[in-house]
């Protein structure tokens, strides 16, 4: 089983960025998404600059898919969408039907935002170009074993297993609103919440992050502990999702559980002791996704 | 100008608001089935088969016509209900499928290549590529477009897409992009995707702590009112939270979507339909929207240089909107 980083989410600094990746051309993570996945407005990396990071990493020996953006409604992201498609270089991953639309013939990932909720939708995807697909974060293992029994040959199944879940998208900006800023003046005012910005409720429980035009969840998705599930299951990838902190040793403790050198209640042991925040599985044991179930060995 | 060139596209969730939505002027209705093959999945809500048929014929008779409605996201286990509902569709006779799934799309394509496919606004598409796919692969008849899109984004997708495009006009305002938002199943289990509900209402508790009223959504607080405040349905993008130190309204107000001020331009631009939202809604509610709305877009049609009374059918709106007020929504710039 091998481990992608998934896009960053986030608008850091262009030299962080870069450092960032160096170090993590160092870890072993296999596959690298590299990209705006966000807002189109975000540019201290273009189109360009991600393009060369790209070429660094898979230069170091990293396979390097390029991720597009989730919410596409102006001309101008169509077009720096087709700018993405067109590079013949990399790896491209959808997540809008308008980067299937313009994949298709080529082989994609069909990225987490790509509603592929039963085999029907994956076998249509496949042959529209698809050999890989991320489950939608919603779904849960039961599911998980019913598309894995009818996947198409050559179809790679990718899973979101850490990170901060992406729940949804908006036409509104919500950290310039909480902020009292106009989308269209947002100054970048998401650059300065390099994790996003967390929402409580009225009772001060962390319950939900702001990123921009997304919402994900405060908690931390955590599935190490499924390590071993989603090898029986025949899951290729697991995907862990940039944060700034830990992010080399979150990588290397995916990577003993998955050499059977640590079990997956040592490995969440690990985790937890460096979380910020609570973790959350829900998903994965079909609950609600909030949810948090210890491992037990 | 036809008087008929945009179509008033109603709700119903029970056969009595079917007939108001039809006596009132509505061109068409959709309706869905009572289980999770629709976005409406309440309790004691839509059609069994028999009302279906009833409906149909009497909207049929009326000249309108009966979409249906098949907008969640079926998973493997549960695929049959779902073919099961577009057989059982085409059995009665509907004239257009509302379909959000991509395999189910082409279920329906396959099998009754003759009836109607429309694109579900819980289908996602914003963009005309993302539209062209579903015209290419399933012949498309026409696309509901998310409430995320601005004014002149909509007209742009109406010049470049192949296909009819349908517009909300009135009703609930989802702020988040249509088939893309699992915050409802963060919390409760359930999505609009996975099973037709958001912030559903077996999850919610309502509390009386000492004069002040909460709201809870699987135990999660949603929000707390003062006794002088009215409150409101828990629908978690709609509750108060704590950022930066300030409770707010973090996501939106509760309030309702209302594009009545941008009719003529709506018109002018070619959109084929506009939709109001609200099959949860009573029978009496849907009367007096499809009442007011078709007399807008009758006015507006005649004299759409003049359309300068929105202002009055909008205060006749707002008395029956959530919150008792609206907004433009995306459609307006600064609401993003």
């Amino acid at each position: 089983m091998k481990l992608s980083l998934g896009p960053l989410l986030y608008l850091w600094p262009r030299d962080q960025v870069i450092e960032y990746y160096t170090r993590i051309a160092d870890t072993s993570v296999d596959i690298i998404y590299l990209g705006e996945t966000i807002c189109s407005k975000r540019r201290m990396m273009k189109t360009a600059d991600w393009i060369a990071l790209a070429r660094e990493l898979s230069a170091s020996g990293k396979q390097v898919v390029l991720s597009t953006l989730a919410l596409l409604e102006a001309e101008s992201e169509l077009s720096t969408l087709r700018k993405i498609v067109s590079n013949n270089e990399f790896m491209v991953e959808a997540n809008d039907m308008a980067a299937v639309q313009l994949l298709t013939g080529s082989s994609f990932v069909a990225g987490p935002h790509i509603n592929c909720y039963n085999n029907n939708t994956m076998s249509l995807l496949n042959k529209t170009g698809a050999t890989r697909w991320v489950m939608p974060v919603e779904l849960s293992r039961d599911v998980l074993v019913e598309l894995q029994s009818a996947r198409p040959d050559g179809m790679e199944t990718e899973i979101f297993a850490f990170g901060r879940l992406p729940l949804s998208f908006s036409a509104r900006c919500f950290t310039a609103r909480a902020n009292d800023k106009l989308k269209d003046d947002c100054q970048f005012i998401c650059g300065d919440f390099p994790q996003g910005l967390t929402i409580y409720t009225q009772e001060e429980k962390p319950f939900l992050t702001l990123n921009g035009i997304q919402m994900q969840s405060a908690s931390t998705c955590n599935l190490i502990g499924a390590v071993n599930e989603c090898k029986d299951l025949g899951v290729d990838i697991l995907r862990l999702s940039p944060q700034p902190h830990r992010m080399e040793t979150i990588i290397e403790t995916y990577r003993q559980v998955i050499n059977n050198e640590l079990t997956p209640d040592e490995g969440e042991k690990i985790i937890a002791e460096f979380l910020s925040v609570e973790p959350c599985n829900g998903y994965w044991h079909n609950q609600p996704g909030m949810e948090w179930t210890e491992t037990i060995e | 100008m036809n008087k008929h060139n945009i179509e008033l596209v109603c709700p119903a969730g029970s056969l009595p608001a079917l007939r108001a939505a039809v006596d009132n002027g509505a061109d068409a209705i959709y309706i869905g089935f009572r289980d999770g093959t629709n976005a409406r999945n309440f309790p004691g809500l839509n059609f069994d088969l028999k009302a279906a048929k009833k409906g149909i014929d009497y909207a049929h008779k009326a000249g309108a016509k009966v979409f249906l409605a098949l907008n969640t996201y079926p998973q493997p286990a549960r695929w049959h209900e779902w073919t099961r509902a577009i057989d059982q569709g085409a059995e009665l006779g509907i004239d257009v499928f509302i379909i959000a799934d991509a395999g189910l799309m082409q279920y329906a394509t396959e099998r009754y290549p003759d009836i109607r496919r429309h694109l579900s606004v819980q289908g996602s598409a914003t963009n005309y590529e993302a539209i062209n796919f579903y015209h290419q692969h399933f012949d498309i008849q026409r696309v509901v477009v998310p409430r995320v899109l601005s004014l002149s984004q909509v007209r742009s997708v109406i010049e470049k897409s192949p296909v009819e495009i349908e517009v909300f006009g009135f009703g609930s305002l989802c702020v988040m992009v249509e088939g893309r938002c699992a915050l409802s199943s963060f919390v409760t289990g359930e999505s609009p995707n996975t099973c037709g509900a958001c912030s559903p209402a077996k999850s919610v508790r309502w509390e009386e702590v000492g004069d002040e009223r909460r709201t809870r959504l699987n135990g999660v607080l949603i929000d707390k009112y003062s006794p002088e405040e009215n409150s409101s349905y828990p629908t978690l993008c709609k509750g108060r939270y704590k950022v930066n130190n300030n409770i707010s309204y973090v996501m939106e107000e509760p309030t309702s979507l209302n594009v009545l001020e941008s009719l003529p331009e709506l018109i002018q631009m070619g959109a084929s339909a506009i939709k109001v939202e609200g099959r949860q809604r009573s029978p009496a509610y849907v009367a007096q929207v499809t009442k007011i709305l078709r007399s807008a877009i009758d006015d507006c049609l005649a004299n759409p240089d003049e359309f300068v009374t929105a202002g009055k059918w909008t205060m006749q709106l707002d008395k029956i909107a959530e919150g008792q007020t609206h907004t433009l929504g995306a459609l307006e710039r600064d609401w993003q």
